[in-house]
């Protein structure tokens, strides 16, 4: 067959005919590349990120130190760290107080919350004052960082803090009233980054 | 190159928080030379190098005095 006998319009038909071929066929292999692709950056971010997740849900000075503490070796152990506050956990992030703009509710609970985080209770011998007092001051006989501080190492260290929207509203808590620093979420937050953490604590 | 980090007075998590700090800043096969007197700090020192996988050359202890050499892997 010589190239005289293909007419020209027999050309563009088996051009158009090839051309859909092969863009049914690439359709398909592009759309199974870019499946796989998807499920390899899902199962590289999961490999290279172990995570830890910490929901925090007491506020007495005590528990608060455990966190903190687990919170910054985490990260010095090589995770990646978020931490939860919830309910009394919010006490850890409080910066300041106000009355102003609440209910009367609100305003009940914000009298009754500890004011600072340098003035928690502790969650056993609290007697009235004297206990977190008196941990201060064997606490620093024995070089153990104080709470303030650990905190600030965890921030320091990239621990990611995230306050629960929920509990401040049922709180009465403002944005204003929390340190500047963290972050805001709600159960979802909490549970994109728990589902895939290799450790989750409810202290 | 050898790295000193003196961790005397810290008490947990604090030493292992220096050592992951200061081994950041160094290259592979440097070693770092820790000194601690936390209690915790043998045992911990050894669980951050077995799950870090750098090589804990050296441990050396003097009552509560405490001495580490970790190579960077």
């Amino acid at each position: 067959m010589t190239s005289q006998t293909i007419t020209p319009e027999l050309e563009a038909l088996v051009e158009r005919v090839l051309e859909r071929k092969l863009d049914e066929r690439f359709g398909e292999l592009q759309s199974q590349l870019a499946a796989i692709e998807r499920r390899m950056s899902s199962c590289e971010r999961q490999a290279t990120a172990e995570r830890a997740t910490l929901l925090v849900f007491s506020g007495e000075m005590d528990p608060l130190m455990a966190a903190f503490i687990i919170a910054s070796a985490s990260i010095a152990m090589g995770l990646e760290v978020t931490m939860y506050f919830t309910f009394w956990g919010l006490n850890a992030l409080r910066k300041t107080w106000t009355f102003k703009g609440k209910t009367l509710p609100e305003k009940m609970i914000a009298a009754l919350l500890p004011k600072s985080v340098g003035r928690l209770a502790t969650s056993r011998l609290n007697m009235a004052g004297i206990g977190p007092a008196f941990f201060k001051k064997v606490m620093d006989d024995n070089n153990v960082e104080d709470l303030p501080s650990l905190i600030e190492v965890a921030r320091d260290l990239g621990v990611r803090m995230v306050a629960c929207e929920m509990t401040m509203g049922v709180m009465g808590i403002k944005r204003e009233e929390l340190v500047d620093w963290c972050d805001y979420g709600g159960a979802a937050t909490y549970l994109e980054h728990a589902a895939d953490s290799k450790l989750t604590l409810f202290i | 190159m050898t790295v000193e980090l003196d961790c005397k007075g810290l008490n947990c998590p604090m030493p292992i928080v220096a050592i992951s700090k200061a081994i950041r800043t160094m290259s592979q096969g440097e070693e770092l030379r820790v000194e601690a007197n936390d209690p915790a700090f043998k045992a911990d020192v050894h669980a951050w190098t077995r799950r870090m996988g750098h090589t804990l050359v050296d441990f050396q202890q003097d009552g509560r005095l405490q001495r580490a050499v970790i190579r960077k892997s």
